[in-house]
Formats: C-alpha cells, sequence, structure tokens
C-alpha cells in the first residue's frame, strides 16, 4: 500500500481516492464524476499520445487530462498485472 | 375543462432521457431555446387519459445542480420558478451510485421526484440486480424500473408520476449531514434567512443556505441584489461573512473548502445506501464487458487512429456524397422553375427578383438541406453508439495545444477539413462539444476550411495560374487551411476568448446500438430548425444582395442606345436570326450591358470605393464586386467575375472563356492570383454560415465578429504576400 498521484498509476492498477486537491470549477467536474475520497478506480488505458487517462469508476469509465490526474491523491493497491 | 399537469424529466448525459421523452410525448413535441441562452428546451404532450394532459419539459442533461454550467443554471431556475408537480429523476442502473448523487441534489432542493430506474435490462444483463423495494424506502421516494427503449415499465412510471403529481404534496428537502461544523453553520445561516424572510419567496431556506456555502455564484449575486432592494443589506452581509468564517476554519483544520466537503458528504450518503445491499452483482464487478473489448481495439495506440481516421472518412463521404443525388434532384427542380419563369414574364426587374433573388435565395437555402440532414443522422449515429466520446478522447492532446478540445476535429472536418466540405453543418456540428469556450473557438475558425463552394473558384485561379501542379496546390492549401485555423483559434483563445481550458473530466459511454427512431427524430428536429430559423434570413438577405447588383441600372438613355445597337446589328444581318455570327455579336452586346449595369449599381460603385483599399492586394473594382458577392455564396464570385468582364456566356464555356479572358488581362498576373486565392480562402464566412453562427452563439455579435475579423485577417494577410512577393519581383 502507497499513496501516490493518479497520474503515476499503471495500466490495470487500482486503488482508492484520498484525496482530490482542487476546488472551484475543476474540483467541482471532478467530484461530482464521483471522483471523491473513498471511491475506487482502475486505470483502463491511455489515448495514443498517452494524454487522456481512461479511468474505471464506479461501473463507467471516466477520462481525465494528465494534469487533472496530477490533483488526485490515490493509494493504490499491488498492480494486477 | 382539459387538466395540464407539469412535469419535468431530468438526469444525466446518457441516462436515456431523449429516447424515453420520445416515447412519451412521440411526434406532439416542440423544440424551442430557454429565453436569453442558446440551451435547447424541449416540450411534449403525454395523454394519461381524454381529459388529463401531461406537459413534459426535458430539462437540459446534467450532472450536478451548480452554477457553473448554462445547462444546470437552466435545469434549477426551470424547477424552481416553473415548480413542476413532479419531476421525473431519469438514471442508469448499470451505473446507479454516480446517477444518484444529481438525484440527492433534488432532493437537497425537495422537489417531487420519482426515480425512473432506466436501462433495467443492461442492468440485468451484466448482472447487476437492485433491490428497489428497499432503495425507494432509503431514500423515501417511489422508485420504478424501466427500459426506455423498449418501454417496459414506462406506464408504471407514469402512473407513480400522477399519483405524485395529484398528492400535491409541499416541497420538502432532505437534510443531509456535511460534518459538524458545516451542519452548525448551515443551521444558523437557516434561521437567519427564515428569520428575515430572505428571499424564501422564491428559494427554499436550507437550500439558499446550502447554495451560500458552496460559494454558488448565481445565488451569492441575487442575494446581494435582494437585500440592497429591501434593506437587508446587513442580513446578505452576515451570510456571506458566516460563509467565510466556516471556510477559513474549513481550510485551517482540513485543508478543504466548504463545496468540497459538501460534495463528499453528498457520495458518502449514496454510498451507504448503496452499501445497505441496494445493489448486488452476480458477477466480479471487475469482469470485463463488451464494451471494454470494443475500446480495447478502437482506442488502441496503433488501430484506434487508423479506425477514427476511416470512421471520420466514412462520415465525410457519407455526407457529402449520398447527398449529392437530392441536392442534383433540387438543382434540376429549382432550374426547371426558373425555366417557367423566363417563359411566362417579360424580361425586367420583376423576373429578375424573382429568378435571381427569391429562387436563388431559397434555392440557396434548400440546398442545403439534404447536406445537414445526412450529416447530422450520420453524427447522431456516432454520437448514439458513444463513438464521439472517443474520438473526443484521442485527438484532445493534439487540439488542447490550441486551445480547443477533442471534440473540435468533426466540426473541423465538415467544414471543409478534407476539402470540399461545407461550414454550415460544420458549425451546427459544433453543438456535441460541451465546453463553451472550446465551442466558440471551433465554430469561428471552421469556416476556414475549404468548402465545396470555395473549391470552384480555387480550382479555375488555379488551373489559370499554377497550372502544371495543380493537385499539390490544392493539397497545399488544405494544409494551409488546418494551419491558419488552428493557429486562429489559439489566437481567439488568448484574446477574446481568453480563459483556463475546460476540464475534460468526461464519460466514455458504454457502446450501443442506435435505435432508427431515435436518429431520425434527432435528424428531422435539427434539420426543421435549420429551414425555420435560417430559412427566412436568408431569403431576405438574398433579395438584398441582388438590389445591390441590380439597382440603379442602366439610365434610359444608356438602354436606348444599347437598343439601338443591337437593331442596327440585326439590320446589318438582314433579319437572319438563325445567324452564328450575329448571335455571338449580340451575346457580346448583352454582355457589355451586363458589365455596364453591374458597374452602375450599388455593389459596382462599392467596388470601386474599395478600390481604394483594395489595390494594396492587387484587387480591382471587378474583382471586388465578385468579392461582396460572394459574401452570398462563395460560388457566386465566378459569375460576378464573368459578369464584370462582360461574358456573356454561361456554364463550362464560361468558366472556360473567364480563365482565357484573366490568363490575357493586363492586370492578372500569379501573384494576384495567389493574392485572391488567399483573401476567398479566409474572408468572411458566406451568409448561410454567418447566420448559422448568430444561432449557434445565440448573439449577432459573433456573426458580425467573423465578417469583420475573418475579411480583416484576410486582406492583411493577402496584401503582405501581394507586397512582398512585388517586392521579390515574383509578378511576372
Ligand atoms: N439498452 C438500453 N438502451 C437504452 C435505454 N434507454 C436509452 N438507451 C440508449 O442509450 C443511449 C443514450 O440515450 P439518450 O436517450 O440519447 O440519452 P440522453 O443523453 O439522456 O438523452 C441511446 O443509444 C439509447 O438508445 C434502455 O432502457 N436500454
Amino acid at each position: 500500500m502507497s499513496r501516490m498521484m493518479l497520474r503515476k498509476m499503471l495500466k490495470n492498477q487500482s486503488g482508492t481516492i484520498t484525496a482530490v486537491k482542487v476546488a472551484g470549477e475543476l474540483g467541482r467536474r471532478i467530484r461530482e464524476m464521483g471522483l471523491v475520497p473513498g471511491t475506487k478506480v482502475t486505470i483502463q488505458g491511455r489515448a495514443p499520445l498517452y494524454d487522456p487517462v481512461a479511468l474505471r469508476v464506479m461501473g463507467g469509465t471516466l477520462t481525465l487530462r494528465n494534469n487533472e490526474a496530477d490533483l488526485i491523491e490515490v493509494e493504490v493497491e499491488e498492480s494486477s498485472e | 375543462m382539459i387538466d395540464v399537469i407539469k412535469l419535468a424529466l431530468a438526469g444525466n448525459p446518457n441516462a436515456g432521457k431523449t429516447t424515453l421523452f420520445n416515447s412519451l410525448t412521440g411526434s406532439r413535441q416542440h423544440v424551442g431555446n430557454y429565453p436569453g441562452v442558446t440551451v435547447e428546451k424541449k416540450e411534449g404532450f403525454y395523454r394519461v387519459s381524454p381529459d388529463q394532459q401531461v406537459r413534459v419539459v426535458d430539462l437540459p442533461g446534467t450532472y450536478s445542480l451548480t452554477a457553473y454550467s448554462v445547462e444546470e443554471v437552466v435545469a434549477r431556475d426551470f424547477l424552481i420558478h416553473e415548480q413542476p408537480e413532479v419531476v421525473i429523476n431519469i438514471t442508469d442502473a448499470a451505473n446507479l451510485e454516480r446517477h444518484l448523487y444529481l438525484t440527492c441534489q433534488f432532493l437537497e432542493l425537495g422537489v417531487p421526484v420519482v426515480i425512473a430506474l432506466n436501462m433495467i435490462d443492461v442492468a440485468r444483463d451484466r448482472g447487476i440486480s437492485i433491490d428497489v423495494e428497499k432503495l425507494s424506502r432509503l431514500l423515501d421516494v417511489p422508485v420504478v424500473p424501466i427500459s426506455a427503449r423498449s418501454g417496459e415499465g414506462v406506464e408504471a412510471l407514469m402512473q407513480e408520476a400522477m399519483t405524485v403529481a395529484s398528492a400535491g404534496r409541499e416541497w420538502q428537502e432532505i437534510r443531509l449531514s456535511y460534518g459538524d461544523d458545516l451542519d452548525s453553520a448551515l443551521l444558523e445561516m437557516t434561521n437567519l434567512i427564515s428569520a428575515n424572510s430572505f428571499l424564501t419567496d422564491i428559494y427554499p431556506a436550507r437550500w439558499l443556505a446550502l447554495k451560500y456555502l458552496e460559494s454558488d455564484s448565481q445565488i451569492v449575486e441575487k442575494g446581494r441584489e435582494f437585500a440592497e432592494l429591501s434593506g437587508l443589506r446587513s442580513v446578505g452581509e452576515q451570510l456571506e461573512k458566516m460563509v467565510a468564517v466556516v471556510s477559513n476554519h474549513l481550510q485551517v483544520t482540513l485543508e478543504t473548502v466548504p463545496e468540497a466537503l459538501i460534495a463528499d458528504h453528498r457520495y458518502g450518503y449514496i454510498k451507504s445506501i448503496i452499501r445497505q445491499g441496494v445493489v448486488s452483482r452476480s458477477h466480479d464487478e471487475e469482469r470485463i464487458y463488451a464494451s471494454d473489448r470494443i475500446d480495447r481495439v478502437v482506442t488502441n495506440r496503433v488501430m484506434g487512429p487508423l479506425i477514427m481516421l476511416a470512421v471520420l472518412l466514412g462520415l465525410y463521404q457519407f455526407t457529402f456524397t449520398y447527398s449529392a443525388l437530392p441536392v442534383a434532384w433540387l438543382e434540376i427542380g429549382f432550374g426547371w422553375l426558373t425555366r417557367v419563369i423566363e417563359h411566362s414574364l417579360p424580361p425586367g426587374h420583376l423576373r429578375s427578383l424573382l429568378t435571381s433573388g427569391i429562387i436563388g435565395g431559397v434555392g440557396g437555402v434548400l440546398g442545403f438541406v439534404p447536406l445537414i440532414m445526412f450529416m447530422f443522422f450520420g453524427i447522431a449515429i456516432l454520437e448514439d453508439s458513444g463513438y464521439l466520446a472517443r474520438v473526443a478522447f484521442m485527438m484532445d492532446r493534439i487540439f488542447r495545444i490550441f486551445g480547443l478540445h477533442g471534440s473540435s476535429v468533426m466540426p473541423f472536418i465538415l467544414s471543409g477539413g478534407i476539402a470540399g466540405g461545407c461550414a454550415v453543418p460544420g458549425v451546427m456540428a459544433t453543438r456535441t462539444l460541451r465546453s463553451p469556450k472550446e465551442r466558440m473557438a471551433t465554430l469561428l475558425t471552421a469556416p476556414f476550411m475549404n468548402c465545396g463552394a470555395k473549391l470552384p473558384v480555387l480550382a479555375l485561379l488555379i488551373g489559370t495560374f499554377f497550372a502544371g501542379n495543380q493537385a499539390g496546390m490544392m493539397f497545399m492549401l488544405t494544409m494551409l487551411s488546418w494551419v491558419v485555423a488552428l493557429l486562429v483559434a489559439k489566437l481567439l483563445r488568448v484574446t477574446v476568448l481568453r480563459g483556463e481550458p475546460t476540464p475534460f473530466v468526461m464519460e466514455l459511454p458504454t457502446y450501443r446500438l442506435p435505435t432508427f427512431k431515435g436518429l431520425a427524430i434527432h435528424t428531422w428536429e435539427k434539420t426543421w430548425q435549420y429551414v425555420r430559423k435560417a430559412g427566412t434570413v436568408i431569403l431576405g438577405v438574398s433579395i438584398l444582395l441582388w438590389a445591390t447588383m441590380t439597382f440603379p441600372g442602366l439610365s434610359t438613355e444608356e438602354e436606348y442606345l444599347f437598343d439601338q445597337q443591337r437593331q442596327q446589328m440585326q439590320a446589318e444581318y438582314g433579319g437572319v436570326v438563325g445567324s452564328v455570327a450575329l448571335q455571338e455579336k449580340l451575346a457580346r452586346l448583352d454582355g457589355a450591358r451586363a458589365e455596364q449595369a453591374l458597374q452602375h449599381s450599388v455593389a459596382g460603385r462599392l467596388g470601386r470605393l474599395l478600390e481604394g483599399i483594395t489595390w494594396m492586394a492587387g484587387f480591382d473594382w471587378r474583382t471586388n464586386i465578385a468579392l461582396v458577392g460572394g459574401v452570398a455564396a462563395k460560388e457566386i464570385v465566378i459569375s460576378t467575375l464573368g459578369t464584370a468582364y462582360s461574358l456573356g456566356a454561361v456554364g463550362q464555356e464560361a468558366d472556360d472563356s473567364l480563365s482565357k479572358t484573366l490568363a490575357m488581362a493586363p492586370n492578372w498576373n500569379r501573384v494576384k492570383a495567389l493574392s485572391l486565392i488567399l483573401f476567398i480562402m479566409f474572408y468572411s464566412p458566406c451568409f448561410v454560415t454567418v447566420v448559422c453562427i448568430v444561432r449557434e452563439t445565440g448573439s449577432w455579435k459573433w456573426g458580425a465578429f467573423s465578417i469583420v475579423f475573418n475579411t480583416t485577417f484576410a486582406f492583411l494577410l493577402a496584401t503582405v504576400i501581394y507586397q512582398v512577393s512585388l517586392a521579390l519581383g515574383l509578378a511576372g
């Protein structure tokens, strides 16, 4: 178990969000899609140019830009690869 | 008397709102706009019984009810001001947790809600079962599982909604806990608000306090206005101070803001409900669904871009190739109508008004209809299936550099990113962009692409002055249009459309097979909107342009002189009407007459007047008239140049002779041709496009901006190229 920013996570790695470090419109957008502390996320893949990143969250898929993923802190489990 | 109940449909995007709306209202629907904004408002009627009608209003799809986007403000203003008897909150059963976030906010507001648990068929297939009873009990609202697509459960849903509506209960908000700090602040603020009746005529007190804590810009502003008007300034200030105090405290103790804490607690509440055994899965949650498997290929690093290229090319082909046939039918129809009028009316202003002004104008509007229908049909398939979101996902990295969004790629391509598109469907296609600034930048720069109407003009000039490497030249111009569009977009995004990039946090919806009914309704709706709104304006403008190119016309003396010359010629040939030589002479005479009339007209005078500036880019008055005409439609440039150079002929023959005339004309050369090519590519969009820009942005200001800005930009570019080339001695 270790904490890292969501951006650093590898494909297929899972973790639980511990903090979302942004307020304002961006913070609101991130939270309203369910990216709040306690939510489990799995990296589903990245776009052909490595950015944005696609996440599996609560049975749906969300996309984030890398600089947005930089604002989300995650506690990761062992990589499932 | 017919009793009308007001029902609002609300839910997240992709929850199936449109599908439910269509199945409830069928063809009895009306599309308009919410006052003052460009958000679409759809209304329709659903008949419960012969004497009971329900007015169904489709609210914009949103994830939340904050003041950050127009859609959300529109949705909540509707609920608060129009007080619908019941709100059907449509949710995705296969994705319940996230969809309940919006539900939670309806409950906090207190509106009477019925939850439609949509996509129950999908959930079933995935082995997800939902304890409807328990969910309903825990939330204390009716919950009805439905499948909007098959119609399953819809009747039960409406019955439930009718029960709630007829109960006519007071609004009753639920009180969530947002943590001790916020709870006590909330209580204090609510009491203050209630005690002073601060805005309580409009908003529920606790909800108002909650919005203050969320720093909701609309509410804070309303509060200030109200405080000023009602002499309750101290109350308003006190509220804002209470927010500041608790914000400060949270910042120090928890390093967070109230808004974030509130969102976290909402999800906490939802999670606590879900965990009580509401949702159970017979499969592993990590199971890979078909949709993910498709994504592995479709967004794959290598295959993804290739598939996307094929799909976009396919959409382009579909829109422009298959619509060619109906477009040709329309043209034949209008051609026939023109001939009928020409045969039945004597030459003169009336005839010319009917054929050039009205038929030209109406034909211009209707000529786009097949294009628009095909385009919307194609886009609806991409959108409903979920593929469009993947395009945005893959293209975002590139387009973000220019301040645009991954979804900008499609409008550009339709507008002529692959030479030969059309800016009208391109501008309308920007509707799929959810980010306002990125959308504006896209729709203002899409007209820079080489649309199908610019092509013949460009081809003529290239063929005349750059013969030998036509294909290469055309390719370069297409590349140039992309470069210019993207750079100008960047320019706009750092000046008039300045602002942070809109967050990309976006859903990749599950792939679904679109239904034909959904596609057909969507296509019909958009096409009809175009015909109705754009049609009237464009007709007016095309009549105006016709008038500027016709009036004041030749004086009686001049007319007399031409008539006399004509008679003389005929006399010379002794009345042998069939003589080829005579026909040619007469045609030349008619050409000269048309040229003189054009020169006399308002447009002609304008052309001469403009020569005072346009010489810098190498344009003479004849070119100027053609360019003015080109604002009506780019195709007109060639025919007007033809008239200005007094060529009597029409069709291919005219093009050939125009090409020859230009090649021989003393003041024409490669440099001038290049300058003109650049100007035509980038100057004012045609009027139909301008009208669409106005429609899409909701303001004439942006229409005027695109005329003035593009023309200035094109002129500067043309002037620089012309002057530099002249200085380098490239004109020879
Ligand atoms: N399988 C299934 N698909 C549905 C159902 N309701 C809607 N859809 C599909 O979900 C997609 C999104 O629906 P739409 O009505 O456009 O969603 P909106 O964004 O909320 O208006 C479309 O492809 C619909 O055909 C349903 O109950 N079951």
